[in-house]
């Protein structure tokens, strides 16, 4: 079977069940998948102890998510697991539009250079769970993973969660400060709380095939609208590791699912793809239709919602495992901090606030490309095959033609928490921004990247010109009042000997991309994000901003 | 002379448009559909106004339907 060998984690009695004290847990965390397991991580990192609750004890079966983007990458690698995804997986930018025979059009989703990471890897979800373990078994004084334990109860006790844990060897409960629900679109634990889930299922049935196969097929992703090798209403290949392609066909509401799961029946639509003459193995196959919808709030009480279980998209535009890992890049800083006492508990309500907006952003873009993909009546059909038709010659035409609007980092401008953006500075890094990345080279003459300097704390870059500016700074920073406070100085060319980390700007790009005048200060969430952004140096303005954010919670 | 547009007039917002239009048919018969788009037609080919943008338009949509030279004054 497979390209892929999987090994069955160990399960191991717990010590509850062992007639050992059981303490309580600051953090629980239903579900071993993607974004438990980066939330553990990302939890670690920063000091925080947590328990991982998973009902099985194998990774993902099949590849299900395999699209991580860029964004996702930046996350991963803050957890440092991301070099290991990226040297497996298959590197891609460009997608290709095909109607028909005829190609419509190709879009590239990373035109400029000056990124550590690419715009897409493609990477079967079986190997991102083996990474992100191996990750987990780094931490094991922070991190407990159980694999074989099934939550069967939630018991939200005001100041903490109660779960109950069913076991081969029996059941007990188990104590938690919080409880974070990364237990999938199936969620165990919003079924347990009674919550609804609310949204569009869209009537169409699409089959996934996975085969590994000795075709030349470039890393683009293909997708094709009436594709004339297949009688369905459109096509769309991925090019994985390990010499695997996905090949997502759309079936048609009133197609047989159980039917056409079939492998013979599978490898028959896959032959008509590929042609006669090229090998290929069956690797894996799933017959899926899906729904947009999403939990009201993330946040209940102290059980706070995560990746699937809190919303879930169309696959088309990878919005599903991505979104998955920003709600852990939002979270898990957060949760932090209230732990430890320096926030408020309410500032997990910005959790909220911040992913169900990126999960609207979501559900709004996959739907719009599902209404595009099936049409639903007469004249939803005459419209979509009007945009195809004049595609060909009309670019606006083109720019229509929608095949999945592929994930982009969130954009937190405009909501609560944030500093106004009075100052005039110049370029894209407006406060609730993503960071984007730079070259650049350390004190030490390491060139490197920009995003791996900032993260899991708040950073203040500072555009730097000279010696003493850099002393100045460095002498009055505390009064920022800001205990974990990084300060970055970034430079033209190296001063060397300065009191504050130093970042050669390499190519000029952070000072193009950040509006970077000299004494320009930024101000960046511990998620990479742009909380605010000054012209001139102010430790005070700094503090009063970083305050602001963490008792944003009730704004 | 103007012509015809061919770039994207949306300005980056074309599917928040085509999401519109979809959604302005839903619930309508095919008929109503149909009386729908012509009235669409007729309001937005006077907004443009300009005779020789409108024909050139016609002529685009006609191409590939039917049997005629498309958008010349003998398809009447």
């Amino acid at each position: 079977m497979g390209t892929y060998q999987y090994r069955h984690y160990p399960y191991v009695r717990p010590p509850e069940l062992a007639g050992k004290a059981a303490a309580r847990r600051p953090v629980a965390i239903v579900g071993a998948g993607p974004v438990g397991l980066a939330a553990a991580i990302d939890l670690a990192q920063q000091g925080i102890a947590s328990v991982v609750l998973d009902d099985n004890d194998v990774v993902s079966v099949g590849s299900r998510a395999i699209c991580w983007s860029k964004r996702t990458l930046e996350i991963f690698d803050r957890l440092g697991v991301a070099r290991r995804m990226v040297d497996k997986g298959v590197t891609w930018q460009v997608g290709r539009v095909y109607h028909g025979d005829t190609e419509l059009y190709r879009f590239n989703l990373l035109p400029e250079g000056g990124h550590q990471m690419p715009a897409f890897i493609n990477l079967q979800q079986y190997y991102v769970e083996e990474y992100l373990v191996d990750r987990v078994l780094e931490f094991p004084h922070l991190i407990d993973l159980r694999w074989k334990h099934a939550v069967t109860g939630v018991h939200d006790s005001g100041d903490g969660v109660v779960v109950t844990v069913e076991t081969p060897d029996g059941t007990y409960p188990l104590q938690a400060d919080w409880l974070i629900a990364a237990d999938g679109a199936k969620s165990t634990v919003r079924t347990l709380l009674g919550l609804p889930f609310e949204g569009r299922t869209f009537e169409e049935k699409f089959l996934i095939v996975d085969v590994r196969m000795d075709a030349d097929y470039p890393s683009d992703r293909r997708f094709w609208f009436q594709p004339t090798f297949d009688q369905g209403q459109s096509v769309l290949i991925h090019r994985q590791p390990d010499d695997v392609f996905r090949i997502d066909f759309q079936l048609g509401w009133d197609a047989d699912g159980e039917v056409e799961r079939q492998p013979e029946r599978a490898m028959a639509r896959v032959r008509r793809v590929v042609g006669p003459d090229v090998h290929c193995d069956y690797e894996w196959c799933s017959v899926y239709t899906f729904r947009c919808a999403r939990l009201a709030r993330f946040v209940h009480g102290r059980v706070v919602f995560a990746g699937d279980s809190a919303h879930v998209v169309s696959p088309f535009g990878a919005r599903g495992g991505n979104g998955g890992l920003q709600d852990v890049d939002n979270l898990c800083w957060k949760l932090a901090r209230v732990l430890r006492g320096e926030a408020p508990a309410s500032l997990i309500d910005s959790y909220d606030r911040e992913r169900t907006h990126g999960a609207d952003e979501n559900i709004l873009n996959s739907g719009r490309t599902t209404t595009f993909m099936t049409p639903k009546t007469a004249v939803e059909r005459q419209l979509r095959d009007g945009v195809l038709a004049l595609a060909p010659f009309f670019p606006f035409a083109r720019m229509l033609v929608n095949s999945g609007r592929l994930s982009r980092p969130c954009h937190l401008q405009g909501l609560p928490g944030f500093a106004r953006d009075e100052d005039q500075v110049g370029g894209e890094m407006r406060p609730g921004a993503p960071c984007d990345d730079a070259p650049v080279v350390d004190a030490g003459g390491q060139s490197g990247w920009l995003l791996a300097h900032l993260g899991s704390r708040p950073t203040a870059l500072v555009f730097v010109a000279d010696r003493r500016d850099a002393g100045h700074i460095a002498g009055t920073a505390a009064a920022a009042g800001i205990a974990d406070l990084a300060v970055i100085a970034i430079t033209d060319r190296r001063l060397g000997d300065l009191p504050l980390p130093e970042l050669v700007d390499r190519d000029g790009l952070v000072r193009g991309r950040y509006g970077g005048a000299t004494g320009v200060t930024y101000l960046i969430r511990p998620d990479q994000h742009v909380l605010g952004r000054w012209r001139d140096w102010d430790p005070a303005v700094l503090g009063a901003a970083w305050r602001d954010c963490l008792g944003s919670g009730k704004a | 002379m103007t012509h015809l547009r061919r770039d994207d007039g949306f300005a980056g917002r074309g599917d928040a448009f085509y999401e519109q239009l979809v959604a302005a048919h839903r619930g309508l018969s095919e008929a109503d559909s149909g009386a729908l788009n012509a009235r669409l037609v007729l309001l937005l080919a006077n907004h443009i106004g300009d005779p020789t943008v409108v024909v050139e338009a016609i002529a685009a949509a006609r191409r590939g339907l039917g049997d005629a030279v498309a958008g010349t004054q003998e398809d009447r």
